[in-house]
């Protein structure tokens, strides 16, 4: 089937009008969203890129889809901000729209908010090739139906995006992030419990579990002055030995994360939703599995690697009622795994968006 | 089916004390807190359980009856409005928090607890919920989710629909959904964010799961005054450009300090043309480092009185002011609109000059007190309804505002909702094909437009 590469919105809507089935892309760098149904007209949005507003003063920006994040975080960092939904994958190339459409936050999503708390604006083009805006480009906005939000994970199937507003945030003067290693999983989890009911501005909490141990990654940011009085207590809170990283060692403990640079090449990568309580029930069925895991956000996402196809989860991820989404591994069909909630409402989502099913079920 | 026996068939779903129809009865649920809209319903009904509210969006549905979800009425836009002959669907007594689990950080809530009432019962484990309307004291969960409502405390951790994790709801044609879950991420198209703003046209909300926030540990509170209401709104600029990330920014106006000081006694400076509050707020060391970096900031914005809150009780008051304002600029006149349009924070300054001179032009007074550091207005306009004709006048004076917001690249509503009353004004903001794409939306939750006719859409 034909490739697409649309310069314009009005070339995108006359592809979609004149196929009955379309599948849309955006770099590729999220393999286990990206591969078509066959028989799909396929339409890659590389071409539909561009920052077409920076309004630094007022902490946002609108630029179309097909643009890299990597050129959007470079411009935001010449006037002090960023993203602090952090979208992962970015020195892989990946692009706006693929990442709003994912829905993929990175770890800082636990202090502010991920991609929906942050995605003001869209368009995008919808099943019948119209092309429809939804919210705004003002960072508080309440007129008609959220439709940016709806956007976040839609996966290319209610519509393509075209173009995306974001309101951003000042970006931090200094990091610094502790690391601790507690010998259980239940001791690393008490640990966790502990710091995210108190009155402490995390930027992010990630969790590695390693042969019945959990270590903790725990980042702060603000004025340098006052990190060292933060760090100590943190350091208490923690207990036991606590390593300190700071500079650009740190950063790049964090960019690692975002890049996935953990996961083997040629292995599945599957998120997982999740609450921190299901954790111990996860673990105890995934120990013995060959796998590697992060868990994310304080415990509320799962990173799954795995050198098997991602079929192979479903049951695991149906037992302990979760969903998944398959980020990188073979995917016939469907990238969404696990028990997933909503359906009906999304199915009625769906028909209004997308009536002639052009684009891929939800 | 008549009017009675379809009265018959609720008073199956529920006893007389809870299915009210004597005009006495109806008169409360007339209108909202937008007063100058008024419509009578068939009959209010009082749910105590969720099998209550969906026998009556079944009944509704197959019988082809609008119907209105109500919380306690304080939609600033005619939300809760009802439909003349409809029933109104009144939440309050479905107000239980039916857990809170505080490892988790959530609370699963009827739609008709009071938004102060989560926090209440958040903050023995020392947490609470962080949206907070001025209204918080009374308004519910349910009608802060049709609105995604915000409020002073809004800028740093978001709107209602930031908080809300998962909902359940009945659809207007019976069907009883559940979306999200409790988990801070999720997989698939964000239902829920699409449900929150929904206005109360998808149907009923019977429970909402909300995200609770760890207690903040320290704030400041800074009370600058001004001789012009443009060098405020200049100020807010600077504070943003400055790289601070404040959890409140708020203005208030000449008229609105008069007021406030009146109802509640604030101790705000009384000659000032323009007092802007800012509070900073997050871990101790922090917070005590930018709230020097932000004093340079104000003392450079051109305040001639800088204030800074020394306790608790001193906050609290800086507070109690600012959060009254609305209520005590409603006593400077018989009767008031409210228009919540939003600007980019950049032209607030420009914004306002332009409401003063709307303002003088059509000889109305304007009282402003607002989210400044979203951009976010709230022009009061005041007006004596038993004038003929004057009702009309605030209208189009209101009208002309909102029109102001738009052609400065904002929105005709921050966080009050279209409503009734700015129904006219969504085409100017959207094509008609996005308005049609969410009237398609609409139409799969409600094919027969029940739930809530008449609002939103022009
Ligand atoms: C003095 C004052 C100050 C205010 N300050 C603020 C502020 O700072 N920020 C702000 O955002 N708003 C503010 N408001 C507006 C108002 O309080 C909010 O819009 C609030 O969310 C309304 O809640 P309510 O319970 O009164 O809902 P109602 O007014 O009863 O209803 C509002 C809407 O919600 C729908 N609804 C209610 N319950 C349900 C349900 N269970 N399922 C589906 N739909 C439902 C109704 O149909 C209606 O459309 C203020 C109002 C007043 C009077």
């Amino acid at each position: 089937m034909t490739t697409y590469r649309p310069t314009t919105p009005a070339e995108l809507q006359e592809i979609v009008r004149a196929h009955p089935r379309v599948f849309v892309r955006g770099r590729g760098t999220k393999p286990g969203l990206a591969s078509p149904p066959a028989g799909a007209a396929i339409v890659e949005t590389t071409e539909l890129a561009g920052v077409l507003e920076y309004e630094p003063q007022e902490f946002t920006f609108t630029a179309l889809a097909g643009t890299p994040v990597a050129d959007v975080q470079r411009m935001l960092a010449e006037h002090g901000q960023y993203l602090p939904c952090d979208p992962p994958l970015v020195r892989a190339g990946a692009t706006l729209g693929g990442t709003v459409a994912a829905g993929l936050s990175g770890p800082l999503r636990y202090r502010y908010g991920g991609l929906r708390d942050f995605i003001l604006g869209v368009r995008f083009v919808d099943g019948e090739g119209r092309l429809v805006r939804g919210g705004g480009k003002v960072v508080k906005n309440a007129a008609g139906f959220d439709l940016p939000k709806l956007m976040v994970g839609s996966a290319g199937r209610l519509g393509i995006l075209v173009e995306v507003t974001f309101k951003v945030f000042p970006r931090p003067p200094a990091h610094a992030t502790c690391r601790a290693r507690f010998d259980t999983l239940e001791a690393g989890l008490r640990a966790l419990f502990d710091l995210w009911v108190r009155p402490l501005d995390l930027e992010a909490v990630d969790m590695e579990p390693d042969g019945g141990g959990l270590t903790l990654w725990v980042r702060i940011a603000g004025i340098e002055r006052a990190l060292a009085p933060r760090i100590e207590r943190l350091r208490s809170l923690l207990g036991g030995e606590v390593e300190v990283w700071q500079g650009a060692e740190e950063e790049r403990l964090w960019e690692e994360a975002r890049e996935f640079a953990w996961v083997p090449e040629g292995w599945t990568l599957v998120k997982v939703p999740l609450t921190p309580k299901r954790i111990p029930a996860l673990e105890e069925r995934l120990e013995s599995a060959e796998t590697r895991r992060r868990y994310s956000v304080g415990g509320n996402v799962l990173w799954l690697a795995t050198p098997h196809t991602p079929d192979r989860l479903e049951p695991l991820l149906h037992e302990v009622g979760v969903a998944g989404l398959v980020v990188r591994g073979k995917v016939a069909g469907s990238p969404f795994l696990g028990r997933r909630t909503g359906m009906a409402f999304a199915r009625r989502v769906k028909n209004a968006l997308d009536p002639q099913a052009r684009f891929p079920e939800v | 089916m008549t009017a009675n026996t379809f009265l018959a068939a609720l008073a199956n779903i529920y006893p007389p004390d809870r299915l009210l129809r004597r005009p006495a009865q109806l008169l409360p649920y007339e209108s909202d807190a937008l007063t100058a809209f008024r419509a009578r319903p068939l009959a209010v009904v009082l749910p105590e359980r969720a099998e209550e509210v969906i026998e009556t969006v079944r009944l509704c549905a197959r019988e082809g009856v609008p119907f209105v979800a109500r919380g306690s009425g304080t939609s600033l836009s005619g939300g809760s409005l009802p439909v003349e002959g409809g029933v109104v669907i009144a939440m309050n007594r479905m107000n239980r928090i039916l857990r809170l689990d505080p490892q988790e950080r959530v609370a699963v809530v009827e739609p008709g607890v009071v938004n102060l009432d989560v926090s209440k019962a958040a903050a023995p484990y020392g947490l609470y919920y962080a949206p907070d309307p001025s209204s918080q004291p009374i308004c519910t969960i349910g009608g802060n989710v049709a609105f995604n409502s915000g409020g002073a405390h809004c800028l740093k951790y978001g709107m209602t629909s930031n908080h809300v994790l998962g909902l359940k709801a009945v659809l207007a044609d019976g069907e009883v959904i559940e979306i999200g879950g409790e988990s801070l991420e999720h997989v698939g198209p964000d239902l829920v964010g699409l449900f929150v703003g929904h206005e109360g046209l998808f149907g009923v909300v019977l429970e909402i799961t909300l995200r609770l926030l760890p207690k903040v540990e320290a704030y400041r509170t800074v009370l600058a005054a001004y001789r012009s209401l443009e060098e405020a709104g200049h100020a807010v600029g600077l504070v943003v450009a400055s790289g601070l990330l404040p959890g409140a920014m708020e203005i208030m106006d000449r008229l609105a300090i008069e007021a406030a000081e009146a109802a509640v006694q604030a101790g705000y400076p009384q000659d000032a043309a323009a007092l802007l509050i800012v509070e900073l707020e997050g871990e101790e060391p922090q917070v005590e480092a930018e709230f020097e970096q932000l004093l340079e900031v104000i003392r450079s914005s051109g305040a001639y009185e800088v204030r800074v809150a020394q306790t608790d009780e001193e906050r609290a008051r800086i507070w109690k002011g600012r959060k009254g304002a609305f209520s005590a600029v409603g006593r400077l006149s018989p009767d008031y609109v409210v228009q919540d349009g939003v600007v980019p924070r950049a032209k607030l300054g420009e914004a306002l000059a332009e409401i003063e001179r709307l303002s003088n032009a059509y000889g109305l007074r304007v009282a402003n007190v607002f989210h400044a550091g979203d951009g976010n207005l709230h022009p009061l306009i005041l007006y004596d309804g038993r004038e003929p004709g004057a009702l009309e006048k605030a209208e189009e004076l209101a009208g002309e505002i909102l029109e102001m917001c738009i052609r400065l690249g904002g929105s005709i509503t921050g966080e009050h909702g279209v409503g009734m009353e700015k129904r006219r004004f969504l085409p100017a903001m959207f094509s008609p094909e996005d308005v049609e794409t969410m009237r398609r939306l609409r139409r799969a939750m409600d094919p027969h437009e029940l739930a809530n006719r008449g609002k939103m859409f022009p």
